[in-house]
């Protein structure tokens, strides 16, 4: 079986959870022995880990006809692409792609991230995924999230081969409701077109059954894993005088970051031996410091700024708590992460892990009492936090990507009939 | 001749209501009212009040010839006394036809039996009392809450003068013994073991209505027959169960109110006969005992304690709570001493299990733990008010002390009395 894949986001370079959970799948289903998956990004950057799959960035895939000595190819990319893949793929341009701006050698630079441009680099990645779609040899096309399913849109009219998108959020839950239209429809079409829809909770697709109108038989729930640690010994927790409750991940609205220092502020009033850590940046930073200090709290809660790679896990496991009082959160995977270093977590109701963590606690992500009782219990109790800790580490770890490989291959295996 | 034991259990706790850490110290009410009452409503008018009925009727067309014992906790008879007392009056009405026994047990429906024997005995006796007080008869059978038994517990119940003891068949304990005998405490031969039937106990409490048993619908005929089958020697079935099955659980439109009245016919066909516990313990002569060491309880395929008991949460709050048993104890506060019981009743930890929860009010066990412990830290501070906890090491145990061997004390004076007496008449 082989499956091009089409992605945003690869390891270790990664601005979000796309990319980690892109990476847990493809891994958990290069364990099925059959299993071929080929992973398009837009912009390797060589120093990711290719021993399951093969990576292809767009970015070194000509999609204009230039002549090229094949020792010139080789100095200029052959570090990150083979030559001779060059010119095999060179046959497969088809169309005048040359209104593209492209480079000397007839390929498009990606910035590989979400630029102001994101809607042309969205394009020009459909342009390099045609190319593919001629000269490649696959079984099925896989797309995740919207920014790739134009894409995968074309490579199905190109080859007839049966189109999986997967959902890992739809722009509703990016806004609370206030949909780009644009988006919208990139994401709808996407969905109409594909043969089958993966999302990452019921949650989310109740939200593309009940917003994006598909039928449910076209829409399977797989939720995502994650990837066990091999250091996890590393991680230890550093004794101190105060108990730390931690809120980990960018400072939007989608991830409710207001109710956190609500019930920060109601746990302080009964309390002082806690203190409160903000990770992470985002446009609502500012408003929170100035709600922390109107709160008369601002002693007591600390904002780290953006963390990454090793940090974030350090983080987590130096604190007694972790909440995720998310408004709206397709998956959200840090808990697991957090329950991975042995960290209880609280997280609302409106989050799709909640679907498959018991040793969690859940709240609405509204109801600032509940997550304050929540976080004093812990706090206070050391019977609940090794609880949680004990429970819900046992739990966490038999969370594997590589059962949720086997359903999306049972998807696969569906499609292709 | 063979015979049938039945019996009823009778218990719904007093549910709290959310307790906020911050309501603690604040607010010392702890119960939803609402949601207490509004269960009890239901219970009473769909199954405690047609069962009853339905009872008093068998009891009626059978000339007294079917016989049934109830159990009800304490605090249900408190529940029922507030939100439901004509419930009171129809058992009393019962208890007029001699043909029911009321069972002794904690009043709290609690596992003082295990945690505190102290707290058993004051419960045990308040429970009796309760019951003479109301029904005009004080029980001579004891069951502890969710049947919970053991060597050590049999002791206790037997020195208390009660003569027979109702326990659960435990496949570990019973071995291939079969539940349908009566039998004997380890070693004291006094207090009789009544077993309860699991098999046929069950086969009306969650079968009944199922349709996919092989042996639906159950009728009397059938059922009857089953226990007319068995082993000729075997004479005595214990089918033992809550009441809410009747009509609740089983609810009137599976035909369990018209099953239930046709046993007596049936079994009286079969020569079957019905007993009451505490007949059964004088009349059936005991087959051998069972030495229990480490105590069993009626829930789920291990019958021991671990859906109170089993989790780390659980022996947390439980150890809270009884660690200040001795100081309730002392307490004259009739509020406090109220709380005292109803916050020992083994539901709220049966919410806290993770592996089987029954009848939970919570959305999970995490839920049930936070809550029940803001109660209690507002409960301990309400007995540290009483007795301050500066006081308490020295002082309070000088007190005990003195309570303790008040006893003791007179009787070692009593004896030098005696002894200068005796000198003083020597000396005449």
């Amino acid at each position: 079986m082989k499956a091009l894949m089409l992605g945003w986001e690869f390891p270790p370079h990664i601005l979000g959870g796309l990319g980690t959970a892109s990476y847990g799948l493809t891994k958990g289903m290069a364990q099925q022995e059959d299993m071929d998956i080929t992973f398009v990004i837009p912009k390797p950057h060589g120093d990711e880990d290719q021993s399951f799959l093969k990576i292809i960035g767009a970015c070194h895939v000509p999609v204009v006809w230039k002549e090229n000595s094949w020792d010139y190819v080789n100095q200029r990319i052959g570090a990150m692409m083979h030559p001779d893949e060059y010119f095999r793929l060179r046959n497969g341009i088809k169309y005048d792609y040359r209104r593209i701006g492209t480079n000397d050698l007839g390929c498009i630079d990606f910035s590989g991230r979400y630029p102001e441009n994101l809607l042309e680099e969205i394009s020009n990645y459909e342009a390099v995924v045609s190319v593919l779609a001629h000269q490649l040899q696959f079984d099925v096309i896989h797309s995740h999230d919207w920014l790739t399913y134009p894409a995968g849109v074309f490579a199905k009219q190109i080859s007839g081969k049966p189109l999986v998108v997967h959902v890992h959020a739809t722009d509703f839950d990016r806004s609370r409701g206030q949909v780009n239209p644009v988006v919208y429809g990139i994401e709808k079409r996407g969905m109409e077109l594909a043969d089958h829809i993966i999302t990452v909770s019921d949650l989310t697709r109740r939200t593309v059954i009940e917003k994006y109108h598909q039928h449910p038989d076209k829409v399977t729930t797989v939720h995502n894993a994650v990837e066990p640690l091999d250091d996890v010994d590393s991680f230890v927790k550093t004794p101190r005088k105060d108990k730390i409750v931690t809120f980990l991940g960018r400072i939007t609205m989608q991830k409710g970051p207001e109710y956190f220092v609500e019930a920060a502020h109601s746990v302080l009033q009964r309390t002082k031996n806690v203190r409160f850590v903000m990770a992470g940046s985002g446009d609502m930073m500012n408003a929170m410091i100035d709600l922390a200090a109107k709160r008369n709290i601002a002693d007591r809660f600390h904002f780290t700024g953006f963390l990454k790679g090793r940090a974030v896990h350090e983080m987590l496991a130096e604190s007694d708590v972790y909440v995720m009082p998310s408004v709206s959160e397709p998956f959200g995977i840090s808990p697991l992460e957090a329950m991975q270093v042995g960290t209880p977590s609280i997280i609302s109701k409106q989050s799709g892990c909640a679907e498959i963590l018991t040793h969690a606690i859940k709240t609405d992500y509204w109801d600032i009492d509940a997550m304050a009782d929540a976080i004093y219990a812990i706090v206070k109790n050391p019977a609940m936090y090794k609880s949680l800790r004990e429970l819900g580490r046992e739990e966490v770890n038999n969370i594997k990507w590589y059962d949720a490989g086997i359903k999306v291959r049972a998807i696969y295996d569906r499609v292709r009939r | 001749m063979k015979n049938l034991c039945f019996y009823f259990e009778i218990h719904q706790p007093l549910r709290l209501k959310r307790y906020r850490f911050f309501d603690v110290s604040n607010n010392h009410y702890y119960y939803d009212d609402f949601q207490t009452e509004e269960r009890i409503r239901a219970l009473v008018e769909q199954s405690y009040l047609p069962a009853n009925l339905t009872i008093a009727e068998m009891i009626r067309s059978s000339n007294g010839k079917f016989k049934c014992a109830f159990s009800i906790s304490g605090i249900m008879l408190d529940l029922f006394e507030q939100y439901a007392p004509e419930i009171i009056d129809s058992f009393k009405e019962l208890a007029k036809t001699k043909s029911v026994e009321f069972l002794a047990e904690p009043y709290a429906h609690s596992l003082a039996s295990v945690f505190n024997t102290g707290e058993f005995e004051t419960q045990v006796k308040m429970h009796s009392d309760k019951i003479e007080n109301l029904f005009g008869k004080r029980p001579v059978s004891f069951r502890n809450a969710e049947l919970i038994y053991s060597d050590e517990i049999g002791e206790l119940v037997s020195k208390m003068g009660y003569k027979v003891m109702l326990i659960d068949e435990a496949r570990h304990i019973l071995g291939w013994k079969s539940p349908d005998f009566v039998y004997n405490h380890a070693y004291l031969p006094k207090l009789k073991l009544l077993v309860r039937n699991h098999k046929l106990s069950d086969d009306i409490a969650f079968r009944f209505s199922d349709h996919s048993w092989i042996d639906f619908p159950l009728t009397a005929d059938k059922y009857i027959g089953w226990i007319k089958d068995s082993s000729p020697d075997e004479n005595i079935v214990n089918i033992w169960m809550g009441y809410e099955a009747i009509g609740y659980f089983q609810h009137y439109s599976s035909g369990i109110f018209e099953f239930l009245k046709a046993l007596p016919y049936k079994a009286m066909e079969q020569e079957l006969n019905f007993i009451l516990p505490s007949e059964a313990g004088k009349k059936i002569e005991p087959a051998g005992s069972l030495a229990v060491p480490y105590p069993i309880s009626w829930s789920g395929h291990e019958k021991d304690l671990s859906p109170w008991t089993g989790n780390d949460l659980q022996q947390e709050a439980l150890n809270k709570l009884y660690a200040v048993a001795e100081r309730v104890h002392l307490c004259n506060d009739r509020p406090l001493k109220y709380d005292w019981l109803m916050l020992q009743a083994t539901d709220h930890f049966r919410y806290m299990s993770h592996k089987d929860p029954f009848g939970t009010n919570y959305e999970s066990p995490y839920e049930a733990f936070i809550n029940y412990m803001n109660v209690l830290a507002d409960f301990l501070e309400r007995v540290d008010a009483q007795y301050p906890a500066s006081i308490e090491n020295e002082e309070l145990n000088e007190l005990l002390k003195t309570i303790n061997n008040q006893e003791k004390i007179i009787v070692e004076l009593e004896e030098e009395i005696a002894k200068l007496q005796k000198k003083k008449n020597a000396g005449k």
